[in-house]
């Protein structure tokens, strides 16, 4: 029908090569991941410091990170950064880039669940004697994780997906660089894109999987 | 002053892009979302298990990077022989990607109707589709316009990606520019504030439909 | 002794406390009625230092409140409050909800706060729900164990801010039980309530407040057999 002979085995024959690369997926979502947390919470404290310039500095952030694409967020780094002398490879522009796109995301997460604890909680705390920072961390802190925890796996998830973009600033030893080298000397495109995607999906899948059980475990009320 | 090699005929390039961003994004977000609210009435019909090949498939879409779909759908449009112009593959596949994440929007509003509501219309002698048409729609689309309002926007950002298969969006527009003028920040700056101009109109559309429309009014 | 000497509180423009004076002994009950929006809710925060007065003191002890060299939270410990909200800890289970302050606030050894909140608990008859986690109990035993949280930090004085007022009207009982049980020990107790019977009952003296006034304040069977002030009798006849 299609007069299209499909060369699977060819493709299957990279599969170790793939894998190589998505371990290199896995290590960058994973670093963007921690980046883009710890600045997170640098932000969330920016914003509730009441300092107009630091507020400013965060909310600008967020902003950005969330209102152009990811690919644009890759490409100041990979090509705007240019102008101060600064050339990243392509590895280091694709780290930054998802980093900042995670911290902007996660940062509106957690002031939402900063707001999803009722006031009350807090008060509850200062009525028993606790300091406001007792209230904070004991009790308010772990339930914002709860509703957090959530937003930030979706994140990491994100982050696997975006780490895709590299391919487009020469990154070539994550999963989709890998594949679109063996595309661009084999030309059996679809078979090797199918075999990526079909990675994604497992990469992906285990992440969502692996947390949910993590989560069963930690918040069990 | 600030000395730049652009030219007005670069802002029209420019412009030219945008163009391009808007046309597939409305082509998509619209195409999307009569499939999603098709799929997201299909599924919450269904219920859970009759509908799990649909909602596996429409996972899928949601769990591997655009940029490989964009690719694989070019490919099988190749492979079939179907002749397609990149505007469209890249269409069809935005379209499936919006449709993927609208039906689980539809379907969240869709639930979000109380079971009480829809039998007090049921037994006022209303029929499926006057049940859907007049009570169910109505309070939907009040829970889920904002999410749809986001998803649009999402969709705008990562239209980009059909840069990949050699459309001149806003992005790869600037892109080329880069490369001409060697003026890569100056360049970048007026994109990403291109990209602002267009989503912070709807963006305020959708902050102000959640303050209108939240449920304890 | 608690001393409520000419207290005033204002949200706004809105004056809610007009001049409070009240003074209760140790091992007294003191009941406070009254419509909403009488202030009387308003006071027990005004008391432990959780909202600030504008004017007026509040002495415990000798100690006062609003100073501002008070250490409050050392004060809070001596003073327990329960909300009409329990404000249960979602992410606790119920012993460790109980737990808590003792251990983090009194330093206490975790041996010891649970030796003491197993007996809270076991008192308020919530013995066999310690490892449940709040949100599976119903709201009278969440109110329960919020009274039992209050009094593992052994305090001396309990408010009670309308703790049955957001129950179940079958789920009063038990903790109207509950609170019964506490002043018949001799807890020094100051609870907002609605429910005239408990009033009636469990109190040394009942407070009617109006529009941020204490307009009459009496022994239980004088204040409700025998009003003096035109506004407590309107509001006796209008909940009986």
């Amino acid at each position: 029908m299609f007069h299209y002979t499909f060369h699977w085995n060819q493709a299957f024959k990279a599969l170790p090569q793939m894998l190589d690369g998505a371990l290199v997926t896995l290590q960058i979502a994973l670093l963007s991941m921690a980046i883009g947390l710890a600045v997170a919470i640098a932000l969330t404290l920016f914003r509730l410091s009441g300092s107009r310039i630091l507020g400013g500095f965060a909310t600008a952030w967020i902003e950005v990170a969330r209102n152009t694409p990811a690919l644009f967020q890759i490409y100041m780094a990979h090509f705007g950064l240019g102008n101060f002398g600064i050339h990243l490879s392509p590895f280091t522009s694709l780290l930054v880039g998802i980093a900042f796109n995670n911290a902007g995301y996660l940062a509106e997460n957690f002031r939402g669940a900063l707001k999803a604890i009722p006031d009350t909680q807090a008060r509850a705390g200062r009525s028993l004697g606790m300091t406001s920072l007792q209230a904070f961390r004991l009790i308010v802190m772990p339930q914002m994780l709860r509703v957090a925890f959530l937003p930030v796996t979706n994140q990491m998830v994100w982050a696997i997906l975006m780490t895709s973009l590299g391919v487009t600033v020469g990154m070539n030893t994550d999963l989709a660089g890998i594949t679109q080298e063996l595309n661009a000397r084999s030309f059996r495109t679809f078979e090797f894109f199918a075999i990526a995607a079909v990675i994604y999906y497992v990469i992906a899948k285990a992440v969502t999987l692996a947390a949910r059980a993590f989560a069963s475990r930690m918040f069990r009320y | 002053m600030f000395n730049t090699a652009l030219s007005w005929s670069d802002l029209v390039f420019l412009a030219h892009g945008a163009g391009m961003t808007l046309a597939v994004t409305a082509v998509s977000v619209a195409a999307g979302t009569v499939l999603g609210i098709l799929f997201g009435v299909i599924r919450s019909q269904l219920g859970p298990y009759w509908a799990a090949p649909l909602t596996f498939v429409l996972d899928v879409f949601r769990s591997v990077p655009l940029l490989i779909q964009l690719v694989l759908g070019n490919a099988l449009q190749s492979i079939m022989k179907l002749g397609w112009p990149p505007f469209t593959t890249s269409c069809v596949v935005l379209s499936l990607y919006t449709a993927a994440y609208c039906t689980e929007i539809v379907r969240g509003g869709i639930d979000s109707v109380p079971t009480t509501t829809r039998r007090a219309a049921r037994s006022l002698g209303m029929s499926w589709f006057q049940d859907m048409r007049y009570i169910v729609a109505p309070l939907a689309i009040r829970v889920s316009l904002p999410t749809w309002i986001g998803l649009t926007l999402g969709v705008m950002k990562d239209s980009a990606l059909v840069l990949w298969l050699g459309l001149i969006e806003l992005l790869r527009a600037s892109q080329i520019l880069v490369t001409r003028l060697q003026e890569p920040l100056f360049i970048l700056l007026i994109c990403g504030a291109i990209y602002f101009i267009i989503s912070l109109p709807i963006a305020r559309l959708g902050g102000y439909l959640e303050k209108r429309w939240s449920p304890n009014d | 002794m608690i001393e409520i000497e000419n207290v005033r509180k204002s949200f706004g423009s809105l004056e809610v406390l007009k001049g409070i004076n009240l003074t209760v002994k140790k091992g007294e009950v003191v009941t406070v009625i009254g419509g909403s929006g009488s202030g009387k809710s308003t006071l027990l925060t005004c008391i432990n230092g959780l909202e600030p007065i504008a004017s007026g003191k509040v002495v415990i002890d000798g100690t006062d409140v609003h100073a501002k060299s008070t250490d409050l939270n050392k004060l809070r410990q001596k003073v327990g409050i329960v909300f009409q909200q329990w404000n249960a800890f979602p992410h606790l289970t119920v012993l460790e909800n109980v737990m808590l302050a003792p251990r983090k606030v009194l330093g206490m050894s975790k041996q010891k706060a649970e030796e003491i909140a197993v007996k809270q608990l076991t008192h308020v008859g919530l013995g066999e729900k310690l490892s449940v986690y709040p949100n599976r109990m119903s709201g009278g035993q969440q109110q329960r164990m919020a009274i039992a949280r209050a009094l593992a930090m052994s305090p001396e004085y309990m408010l009670f801010d309308e703790v049955t007022s957001a129950l179940d009207p079958m789920l009063v009982g038990e903790v109207l039980d509950t609170l019964r049980m506490l002043a018949s020990e001799g807890m020094t107790m100051i609870c907002v309530t609605h429910e005239m019977k408990f009033a009636r009952e469990v109190s040394d003296r009942v407070a009617f407040f109006h529009q941020g006034v204490m307009a009459e304040i009496a022994a239980p069977e004088q204040l409700f057999d025998a009003p003096e002030h035109a506004e407590t009798k309107k509001f006796l006849a209008a909940t009986h």
